[in-house]
């Protein structure tokens, strides 16, 4: 597994204390998991996605991403409707682990408040984070 | 690795069964057709399944050499913590074969079954005396099925009480079938942490327990290898809330004549036959679960019942408050059979002394080896000991290349990653079938695989070479999985 | 005792290296208040050699054959297990092994489930079947609540028709969820009214039995219309296995779950137990399906290997959200089904089959010509349900003669009383099945 300082963390992209990020794309912004959360997984083998038109709260799960021998469940770093699922994943789970903030992607969701991503973490934050809590 | 027990041996590869076999080759003595001939309309009937056409040799064969690619317990050592792998006894598998049992129909009238029935009432009274309780049910298949028909029982009470309750307290080192059982029950599982010397308080049970939690599932000892030493408290408090206590029997084998669960405020165990009572695993099952309660909620264990009536025995479904059938006949009768044998070959002396032995030696496995790998907890344990990877941090070796090390060595490998609670677990339990020279055997070998982490890593990278297959990729299994041929 | 290998010496050693002096003191961590201080009141140790006199004694008040003529099936059958089945199954590679979950050791069993699981699938019409369950109602149980989970609807309707036990134990599975079980009546005819399920709305799932507990063949193709049209799947459960050498598969008829009892494919009946729950579905459904799957894969230098797979749905990792809580299978059973099914072969399969169906008929044709009503007139594979008055009275004189013909219903069927079910296979023969006539009409 990476070194917290190996772990990839684009600058533009903001990050929840759960792995996941968000880039904001005009009214809608995209959702995936941090590549600090897929090395940790290891080897993907399969997604769970919510589908288009699902409302999910803040907090709540959106999706499950399943290793051969663990489940992990992603929470929305801010609530809001499902625009868009990423359906490639389901054919082909390794996206995530070889592009986790490319072709890996895994929601566009349309924010009820795109203000509330003021409050998720800056790439630094979220490796001051890593490099103290776990 | 001169003069280690594992080694290399000509085994044979063997295809699989539909790329063998020529149509109207044969593998069965087909009886004589002594009755007309009697078709059914077309429109009932098929083509009949697409199986291959094999000859008695080939199908021989056939299974021959997959068994030579299999380790058993009665190949080598199976060192599975919670497992309890201990040896199978050959004269059981030779009761359960006798005719009168092997044959019998299970709907028989009880006047033409009363052999089977009686081995059932004597069982159950066998199990009852183990655990301190007061009735059994021998109906559950397996473990996880006592466990859901214990379950079953929990809710009936609570109905039976006016009230259904809706938690149950689960502890974090509870085996992965305690929360899904309760869950099948419509318990939603608490879990409750374990204290650091890793037991659970009577504080942090009374702080979680109230009036919604239907009782708590308790293992004893526990997936550390630690007694529950506050059983007595914990229990006092759940009752006092009018919860059940129910008890996870899966490490009987520690405590088996010496702890008496129904003593020490269980209401509720389940027991696995295929652990503690030495009937096989069969690569996976049949096992059994028998459930044993308290006098008080015998009402409300599953039908039928045998029951003694004018000297003789009966199967009864005259309990209205049962939770029901769980099985469509009496249980693996089959495999209670070879418990019994297995009770009345140990007596009672037997028995204390298999748990005094199991917990012999699993402390001194434990005490061999901690010096190479970091105990979880600075204390003994009882029939089985946990290790954690701390040691093996630096290096960046993992628990699973050990393990994969292991069977090189010619050993099966511990529990890996289990219980959660503790870090890259290696949970070891030998049991007390084993000999002192196979354990010392062990012992050397994981020392000789720690030592070859530190100075030749890939050999446990690579690990197993000595297997008629190398690391299988289960990544791909589970990407694009192929579940038939 | 034989088990226990330490000497005296061996204890001393062991105990010096864990610093103790005697063994009771490994107990010291248990509080005093909790240790049981007599002694197991059971019986003392017995030597081989008296066990199995007792166990043989025991086994010797059992009624089998061929001392008992038995016409005895609804779920539990005889049929013949060769002895190469026996022989093989009886290898201690495959009987004293654990769960595959260090699959390099385990290749044997790995394979030999595998195996299992396609032979299932081609016998029962379906795309994927599951490494076992522990039986045909357990399985059942588990195929509806797996449709619940699927359609995400609360309710499934089942046969009357259906074994009395298995919806009995459905009924034991449902009784704390809260999802509402329904029950479709049968017609005069023995067979499911599926004209019913035109009425039910919002079902998850339609189960019916076939052949169904009376022996009657059903429609299978018309339930599974009538249960898609309304958005419910087919669950198509059985409880003689063998049945499908000879007649149309449940997976060509358009069950979506299939879930029964494989117990006639080289089981001994046991007294009922341990027996072999079979499911297979759909491929669509896979990651639905409980229990164990064994899957195909390669290894690090690119030879064939198998694999327990899709583990994630199972309660070792997904704990209180798995499909289910099942953890032991039935894996022997499965593997001697398997090894019954290959040595059967799929022409003998069809005949075995074909010689059960022919052996009850001629047994049902001599009974209706003595006199005695068969019940149901339409099609039956290997029971069927036979009536006369004092049929319980006969049915004990007959006992006394050591024959046991078939199960009394009235017990099951309140409208059946003075009926039972008779089953016919392979290893009845024309002069037992004579015989059983003439002692009938007596």
């Amino acid at each position: 597994m990476k070194k917290i300082e190996e772990i990839i963390l684009p600058e533009e992209l903001r990050y929840s204390a759960d792995h996941e990020w968000v880039r904001p794309e005009g009214d809608l912004a995209r959702v995936g998991i941090t590549d600090y959360a897929q090395d940790q997984l290891g080897d993907i083998v399969y997604v769970e996605l919510p589908p288009v038109g699902a409302h999910i709260a803040q907090g709540a799960v959106f999706a499950t991403v399943e290793s051969v021998k663990s489940v992990s469940e992603c929470y929305m770093p801010f609530s809001g409707e499902v625009a868009a699922m990423n359906g490639p994943l389901a054919d082909d789970p390794v996206l995530l682990n070889q592009s986790p903030y490319g072709d890996g992607w895994m929601i566009l969701v349309k924010p009820d408040d795109p203000a509330s991503f003021l409050q998720l973490l800056t790439a630094e934050g979220y490796r001051d984070r890593l490099k103290g809590g776990e | 690795m001169s003069d280690t027990l594992g080694t290399s041996g000509l085994i044979l590869n063997e295809p699989l069964l539909w790329e063998r076999g020529k149509k109207g080759r044969r593998g069965f003595s087909m009886p004589v057709g002594d009755v007309p001939r009697n078709p059914l309309p077309p429109e009932l009937t098929g083509d009949g399944p697409d199986f291959p056409d094999l000859g008695e040799i080939e199908v021989v064969r056939h299974y021959t050499r997959l068994s030579t690619w299999n380790f058993g317990v009665d190949t080598g050592l199976y060192p599975l913590g919670s497992c309890t792998m201990k040896y199978n006894p050959k004269i059981n598998e030779k009761l359960a074969g006798l005719r009168g049992f092997a044959g019998a129909h299970p709907l028989l009238p009880s006047e033409l079954s009363q052999g089977a029935l009686q081995l059932m009432f004597e069982l159950e009274r066998f199990l009852a005396e183990i655990t301190g309780l007061d009735a059994v049910t021998l109906q559950p298949a397996a473990g996880a099925q006592g466990e859901l028909t214990g379950m079953l029982i929990v809710h009936a009470f609570h109905r039976s009480q006016g009230k259904q309750r809706t938690k149950i307290l689960i502890p974090d080192t509870a085996h992965g079938t305690n929360p899904a059982s309760a869950t099948l029950c419509g318990y939603a599982p608490v879990p409750v942490p374990s204290g650091p010397e890793g037991v659970i308080l009577p504080e942090t049970v009374a702080a979680l327990m109230d009036d919604e939690t239907a009782g708590i599932m308790i293992t004893n000892p526990n997936t550390l290898g630690l007694f529950e030493a506050n059983i007595r408290e914990i229990a006092r408090v759940v009752h006092d809330r009018g919860g059940l206590v129910y008890g996870d029997g899966a490490n009987m084998n520690a405590v088996l004549g010496i702890v008496r669960p129904g003593e020490i405020g269980v209401d509720i165990l389940h027991l696995n036959l295929h652990k503690t009572f030495s009937t096989p695993h069969g690569g996976g099952g049949p096992g059994a679960g028998p459930v044993a309660v308290r006098k008080d909620l015998a009402r409300f264990l599953p039908v039928p019942r045998v029951v003694e009536r004018n000297g003789a025995y009966e199967l009864s479904e005259d309990f209205p408050e049962s939770v029901g059938r769980v099985l469509a006949f009496h249980g693996h009768f089959g495999i209670l059979l070879r418990a019994y044998a297995y009770i009345l070959s140990m007596g009672p002396d037997g028995l204390k002394q298999v748990s005094r032995l199991a917990v012999l030696n699993a402390n001194y496995v434990r005490e061999r080896l901690k010096d190479v790998l970091n105990p979880a907890f600075d204390r003994p344990c009882m029939h089985e000991c946990v290790f954690s990877d701390q040691n093996q941090q630096e290096s960046g070796i993992t628990t699973l290349e050990m393990a994969k090390r292991l069977i090189d060595y010619g050993y099966h490998p511990p529990t890996i990653y289990f219980p959660l609670v503790v870090h890259g677990a290696i949970m070891i339990e030998p049991t007390e079938t084993e000999t002192k020279e196979d354990l010392d055997g062990f012992i050397e070998a994981f020392r000789s695989v720690v030592r070859e982490a530190g100075e030749n890593p890939d050999a446990l990278r690579e690990a197993p070479v000595r297997c008629k297959v190398k690391r299988l990729d289960e990544t791909a299994a589970a990407r694009n999985p192929c579940l038939t041929g | 005792m034989r088990y226990l290998p330490h000497t005296d010496a061996d204890i001393a050693a062991m105990l010096g290296a864990v610093g103790l002096g005697k063994l009771d003191d490994l107990f010291e961590a248990i509080p005093e208040d909790c240790r049981f201080g007599q002694w197991l009141n059971l019986p003392e140790a017995m030597s081989e050699w008296d066990l199995e006199r007792q166990v043989g004694h025991m086994a010797g008040r059992m009624a089998v054959s061929p001392e008992y003529a038995l016409f005895l099936g609804a779920g539990s059958y005889d049929h013949y297990i060769p002895a190469t089945v026996s022989s093989l199954l009886g290898r201690s590679e495959f009987v004293t092994s654990y769960t595959p979950y260090q699959p390099e050791m385990l290749q044997g069993t790995l394979q030999g489930i595998y195996e299992y699981q396609t032979l299932t699938a081609r016998l029962l019409g379906m795309e994927v079947a599951t490494a076992s369950h522990y039986d045909g109602a357990t399985a059942l149980a588990e195929a509806l609540l797996m449709a619940i989970r699927i359609t995400k609807r609360k309710k499934a309707a089942l046969s009357r028709a259906i074994h009395p036990h298995y919806r009995q134990v459905v009924r034991t599975y449902f009784a704390p969820t809260g999802y509402e079980l329904l029950e479709i009546p049968c017609l005069e005819t023995g067979l499911t009214d599926l004209a019913r399920l035109e009425g039910y709305q919002d079902l998850a799932a339609v189960a019916l039995q076939s052949p169904n507990f009376f022996g009657c063949i059903e429609n299978v193709q018309a339930a599974a219309d009538g249960a898609h049209a309304s958005g419910a799947l087919l669950v198509s459960c059985f409880t003689e296995a063998l049945a499908f050498g000879l007649l149309k598969s449940p997976g060509s008829q358009g069950a979506d779950i299939v879930a029964g009892e494989g117990q006639s494919l080289g089981i001994p009946r046991s007294f009922g137990g341990p027996a072999l729950g079979m499911l297979a579905s759909r491929k669509q459904y896979m990651r639905n399906l409980p229990g164990r799957l064994v899957g195909q894969t390669k290894d690090r230098d690119g030879r064939r290997g198998f694999v327990l797979t899709l583990a994630t749905r199972e309660q070792h990792i997904r704990r209180e959200k798995a499909t289910s809580n099942i953890c032991s299978n039935n894996s022997l059973c499965a593997l001697a089904a398997a090894m019954t099914m290959a040595s059967l072969g799929g022409t003998g399969i069809r005949e075995l089959a074909a010689l059960n169906h022919d052996k009850a008929e001629y047994l049902k044709n001599a009974l209706r010509d003595a006199g005695c009503a068969i019940r149901f007139s339409g099609p039956t594979f290997n029971e069927f349900v036979v009536g006369f008055p004092g049929f319980d009275t006969r049915y004990r004189r007959l006992l006394d003669r050591k024959i046991v013909a078939g199960l009394p219903l009235g017990a099951y069927y309140p409208e059946l009383a003075d009926h039972g079910l008779i089953c016919v296979t392979e290893t009845c023969s024309r002069e037992e099945m004579d015989r059983l006539v003439r002692e009938v009409m007596a």
